[in-house]
C-alpha cells in the first residue's frame, strides 16, 4: 500500500478486572481507504475503539496519528485530534434538536448561535440526503435517522479518522446504501474509515482492509481481495468452522392430528393489529417482514408485553387469559425480548443472579432458591451454554453481548418452558454464538419445545424455521411453509404483489 | 438564509414548551377563575404586582431548581441556604460599624452571594467530581445551613440598620396601573426590588439557558449524560456549574427574602425548597432531566402563589386547605404531563410506522 498512513497504534493492551480484554494490539490506517475491524464478540473491537476514542484509558501502547504520538484521554481529545466515532448504540441527547446535536460540544465560544446552526446543519442534512429537519426534537426522528445524524456530525468535524462501530445495526438495505454511498464519498476526500459490522456481505460490499481480532489478541491484516469471507470467519472463530449449511434443517411435524400448543384467534394489543396465529408442539415458526412492520408487536402481544386488548387464546386445546408476562410465564411461555440492554439484562446484577430471575418469579418470592440451588444452577447453565464469564458472580454488564444472550437464554431454559419466543437472539452477535444459537433452537424443538423466531436475517430464518409468518404494514400478509421456503419467495411476500 | 423551505417550516412545539404552554394556561385560567368568582383584589393590577412582591425568593430559587432538575440532579438545599442567609445578613447588618450605607448594603449582598456560592462550590464538587448523589449531597447541605441557621443565632433577629430598611421599603410606583381609593386618591401599584430581581433572573436565566452553551450543555447532560460525554461536553464541569448557579441563586434569594421581611430566624423560609421543586415540575420540568424551562418554572411559582391568594381570600382560609390544594395541583399536573407526553409519544410513533409502511416514491 503506497497510500499515506493517518493511524498506528501499536501494542495496545487495556486490562478490566479479571478479564484481558486487548492484549498488544496493532492497527493501521491509511488515509482514504475503509478498514474494517471484525471480531467475534469479546474479541476486543469495541475495547479497541473506545480506547482510540478517549472513553478507555489504555494501560499500554501508542497511538501515532499522522505520525506523531497523541495521548488520548477523553471522547473531547478524540475529536480535537480529528478522531470522530458513530456508535452503535446512538450517543445523542433527544431532547435537543436536530442541527443541537450536530454541533454541540464543538463550537467555539460562549454562546450558542442558532441561526447559523440551523442553517449549516440544513445545508448538511441537505447535502447528505437525510430527512430531518434542524429545528425538529431528535427524539421525534425514527432510529434510523437519528444514526444518520449522529453520522452526519461525525462527518462535519474536520475529521482524519471516522470510525463507525455497527453503524448498520438498525438501518435497512436502502440506508444501508445510502451510508456506504456516503462512506466512498469520504473516503474519496482521504478520510480514513474505521467499520465495525457484524455483517460480512457488508465488509466485502465496501472495505479495502480487514483487521481480525480475537481474544483481545491480533489474528493478522489483510487486504480484502486476498481473503475469502470463508477464511475471514475462519481467522475470527480461530477453529474451523462448521459450515453453517450443514445445520440440518428443522422438518415440520406434519399431518392433521398435531396439536397445536398455542393457539390465538384475533389477538390485538395497544400496539398490535388483531391477527391469527398458532403453533404446534415441537414446531419452530418465525415472523419476518421489515423493521416495523409489527413482527416484535405481534410476539409481545402473545407473551402479554404490552397491554392485550383482544382476542382468544387457547393452549393445550385450553382456554387461557395471557395478560402479562407474568400469566404467560404461568404458561410456560419464555421470551427473550429484542432489546437486550433494556428489556433483557439486569446490569448490575451477576450471572447467577440473572441467570435465575424467571425461575425465582415463576416459584413466587416467599419460596426462595437457596444459595447453593442458585449456584448449581448457574453452573450448569454457563457450561451447558458455553457462557465466557470470569465468574458466576460477574455483574452482567461486564459479559460481551453474545455472552449477555445466552446468559438470557439461560434464564429461560431454566424455567422449562413449552414455547419459547426468540425476538432477534442473534443480533449483534458474532457468528460462531449465531450458528450455536440456531443449533441450540433446533435441539430444543426436536425435545419437544415449541419455538418462535424473529431475525433480521432471512437466511438465518430459513435454516431454522418450518413456517414462515411474512408480515407488512402490521399485517400478516402470507405464511410460507415446504418448498416455497426460498429467499426469493420470502422477499417477494414481505415487498408485496407488485414487486 | 438558505431559502430551503425545509427551515422554513414551522416546527411543532418541543415537550418541554408544550408543558410550558400548558402551565401558563392553567395560570390564566386560574386568575381568570379568582376574578370572576372572588373579585375585590384579583381586579386589581395590584394583585400581580403583590403575588411577585411576596414570592420573589420562591420564584428565584424555583430557578434554582429548574436549571440542576434540567441537569438531571436535585438540590434541596435551597431552603436551607435562604435560612442562613437572611440570618447572616441580618446579623452583619446590625453589627456592621460602616458609616457608609452603600458600602454595607452592597458588603450584605455580597455576603448573601458568597454564601450561596459557597454552598454551590462545595455541593458541585461533591456531586460531579466525587459523583455523590445530589439527593444526599444537598440533603446534608440543608441540615447543615438550619444547623449553622440556628448556632447563629437562636433567637429571631430584626433588621435595625436605616439605611438597608429604607431601601427594603423602596418601591416601583406605577400610577397608570395604580386604581382610585374609596377616598378619591389614587394609589399607585407598588412594585418591590425583589419582584424586579426576580423577574429579571427568570429572564437572564431563560437567556442563560437557551443561548449560552453552558445551558445548552446543560439539557444534553439531563437529556442522555452518556451521551452528552460521548458529544464531547465536559458532563463533570457541566454539571458543577449547575450546582454553583443553583446555589448562587439561593443566596441571592436569601437577600431578597430579607429585602422582603427585614428579619431573620431560624425556621425562614422552612420547605420553600419543596415548592420551588413544585413550581418547578408543575412548569413543566421533568424530574428526570432534560427538559424544563424557567419561564415555566415562573408560572408554575405563580400558580402556588395565586393558589394561597385564593385560599387566603375563600372561607376556606387555613394553610392546610392550601397543602392540599398545592398537592392536588402538583398530583394535576403529573398526571396530566405524562399523559400529554405519552399521547405525544404514541402519535408520533403511529407517524413513523404510516412512514415506515409506505415509502416514498424515489
Amino acid at each position: 500500500m503506497e497510500s499515506e498512513i493517518v493511524l498506528t497504534m501499536r501494542g495496545i493492551c487495556k486490562y478490566f478486572p479479571g478479564v484481558r480484554a486487548l492484549e498488544g494490539v496493532d492497527f493501521t490506517l491509511r488515509k482514504g481507504t475503509i478498514h474494517a475491524l471484525m471480531g467475534e464478540n469479546g474479541a476486543g473491537k469495541s475495547t479497541l475503539i473506545k480506547v482510540l476514542t478517549g472513553v478507555y484509558p489504555m494501560d499500554e501502547g501508542e497511538i501515532r496519528l499522522e505520525g506523531n504520538t497523541v495521548s488520548i484521554h477523553s471522547p473531547q481529545d478524540a475529536q480535537n485530534c480529528g478522531i470522530s466515532t458513530v456508535y452503535q448504540e446512538i450517543t445523542l441527547c433527544p431532547n435537543l434538536t436536530v442541527a443541537e446535536n450536530m454541533f454541540i460540544g464543538r463550537t467555539e465560544g460562549r454562546r450558542v448561535d442558532w441561526k447559523t446552526m440551523d442553517r449549516r446543519a440544513g445545508e448538511l442534512l441537505d447535502s447528505l440526503g437525510i430527512p430531518a429537519r434542524p429545528r425538529q426534537q431528535l427524539g421525534s426522528c425514527s432510529l434510523a435517522v437519528q444514526q444518520m445524524v449522529a453520522i452526519a456530525r461525525a462527518v462535519d468535524t474536520d475529521c482524519k479518522v471516522l470510525i463507525l462501530d455497527e453503524p448498520t445495526s438498525s438501518l435497512d438495505d436502502k440506508e444501508v446504501e445510502m451510508l456506504f454511498r456516503l462512506m466512498r464519498d469520504l473516503k474519496a476526500r482521504g478520510v480514513g474509515i474505521v467499520f465495525v459490522t457484524h455483517f460480512l456481505e457488508q465488509v466485502y460490499a465496501v472495505s479495502d482492509q480487514i483487521t481480525v481480532l480475537r481474544n483481545g489478541k491480533l489474528v493478522g491484516e489483510y487486504d480484502v481481495r486476498e481473503l475469502p469471507q470463508v477464511q475471514l470467519v475462519e481467522k475470527m472463530i480461530g477453529k474451523d468452522l462448521e459450515d453453517l449449511s450443514n445445520i440440518k434443517k428443522h422438518t415440520a411435524p406434519t399431518g392433521q392430528n398435531v396439536q397445536p400448543l398455542y393457539e390465538a384467534e384475533g389477538l390485538s394489543s395497544t400496539e398490535s393489529r388483531p391477527f391469527d396465529f398458532h403453533i404446534a408442539k415441537g414446531e419452530v415458526n418465525g415472523f419476518t417482514g421489515l423493521l416495523g412492520s409489527g413482527r416484535s408487536e405481534s410476539v409481545r402481544a402473545i407473551f402479554g408485553a404490552d397491554r392485550v386488548t383482544g382476542g382468544k387464546v387457547k393452549i393445550n386445546g385450553k382456554d387461557v387469559h395471557i395478560a402479562s408476562p407474568h400469566d404467560a410465564m404461568k404458561q410456560g411461555i419464555g421470551y427473550l425480548p429484542e432489546d437486550r440492554k433494556r428489556d433483557g439484562i439486569i446490569a448490575d446484577l451477576s450471572v447467577r443472579e440473572n441467570i435465575n430471575l424467571a425461575l425465582q418469579v415463576m416459584q413466587g418470592f416467599f419460596h426462595p432458591l437457596s444459595k447453593a440451588q442458585m449456584r448449581q444452577f448457574a453452573d450448569e447453565y454457563i457450561a451447558a451454554l458455553q457462557i465466557k464469564t470470569a465468574s458466576q458472580d460477574t455483574p452482567i454488564k461486564a459479559l460481551s453481548g453474545g455472552n449477555q444472550q445466552k446468559v438470557i437464554l439461560a434464564r429461560w431454559l431454566l424455567t422449562h418452558p413449552q414455547y419459547l419466543i426468540l425476538d432477534e437472539p442473534t443480533r449483534g452477535i458474532d457468528v460462531g454464538t449465531k450458528t450455536e444459537i440456531q443449533k441450540l433452537v433446533l435441539k430444543l424443538s426436536e425435545e419437544g419445545m415449541s419455538v418462535t423466531f424473529i431475525s433480521s436475517e432471512i437466511e438465518e430464518m430459513l435454516r431454522t424455521c418450518s413456517r414462515l409468518i411474512v408480515m407488512r404494514d402490521r399485517k400478516i400478509v402470507g405464511e410460507l411453509t415446504g418448498d416455497e421456503l426460498t429467499q426469493a419467495n420470502v422477499m417477494k411476500t414481505i415487498a408485496g404483489g407488485e414487486g | 438564509m438558505s431559502g430551503n423551505n425545509k427551515n422554513v417550516h414551522r416546527e411543532p412545539l418541543t415537550d418541554a414548551q408544550l408543558l410550558m404552554v400548558i402551565s401558563i394556561g392553567i395560570f390564566a385560567a386560574m386568575y381568570l377563575g379568582a376574578m370572576v368568582t372572588l373579585g375585590g383584589g384579583f381586579l386589581k393590577a395590584q394583585q400581580i404586582f403583590d403575588l411577585l412582591n411576596d414570592n420573589a425568593a420562591l420564584i428565584i430559587i424555583s430557578c434554582a431548581l429548574t436549571v440542576v432538575m434540567i441537569g438531571g440532579g436535585i438540590n434541596i438545599s435551597v431552603g436551607g441556604v435562604i435560612g442562613l442567609t437572611v440570618m447572616s445578613c441580618a446579623l452583619f447588618l446590625n453589627n456592621c460599624t460602616i458609616e457608609s450605607d452603600f458600602v454595607t448594603i452592597l458588603l450584605t449582598f455580597l455576603l448573601a452571594l458568597g454564601i450561596g456560592l459557597a454552598f454551590g462550590l462545595l455541593q458541585g464538587f461533591l456531586v460531579s467530581y466525587l459523583e455523590i448523589q445530589p439527593f444526599i449531597v444537598t440533603l446534608a447541605g440543608m441540615f447543615l445551613a438550619r444547623g449553622l441557621t440556628t448556632i447563629l443565632s437562636v433567637n429571631p433577629v430584626k433588621v435595625t440598620h436605616a439605611g438597608f430598611l429604607a431601601l427594603s421599603k423602596t418601591k416601583l410606583k406605577i400610577s397608570w396601573l395604580g386604581y382610585v381609593a374609596q377616598n378619591g386618591n389614587l394609589i399607585p401599584a407598588k412594585i418591590e426590588i425583589g419582584a424586579i430581581v426576580a423577574v429579571a433572573v427568570v429572564l437572564i436565566m431563560w437567556m442563560v439557558l437557551r443561548y449560552l452553551k453552558l445551558g445548552r450543555n446543560i439539557y444534553a447532560l439531563g437529556g442522555n449524560r452518556q451521551s452528552a460525554l460521548m458529544l464531547g461536553i465536559n458532563v463533570k464541569k457541566t454539571c458543577f456549574s449547575s450546582y454553583v448557579i443553583s446555589g448562587v441563586l439561593s443566596g441571592l434569594a436569601g437577600f431578597v427574602f430579607l429585602m422582603h421581611k427585614p428579619a431573620g430566624n431560624a425556621s425562614v423560609a422552612m420547605r420553600s425548597e419543596m415548592d420551588a421543586i413544585a413550581a418547578s415540575i408543575i412548569g413543566g420540568t421533568l424530574l428526570t432531566g432534560g427538559v424544563g424551562n424557567v419561564i415555566g418554572s415562573f408560572f408554575g411559582a405563580m400558580i402556588l402563589a395565586t393558589i394561597q391568594k385564593i385560599i387566603a381570600l375563600s372561607p376556606l382560609n387555613a394553610s392546610w386547605w392550601q397543602e392540599m390544594a398545592n398537592g392536588a395541583m402538583l398530583g394535576f399536573f403529573i398526571m396530566l404531563q405524562s399523559v400529554v407526553l405519552s399521547a405525544r409519544a404514541k402519535s408520533r410513533g403511529k407517524l413513523e410506522a404510516n412512514q415506515q409502511g409506505h415509502p416514498k416514491k424515489e
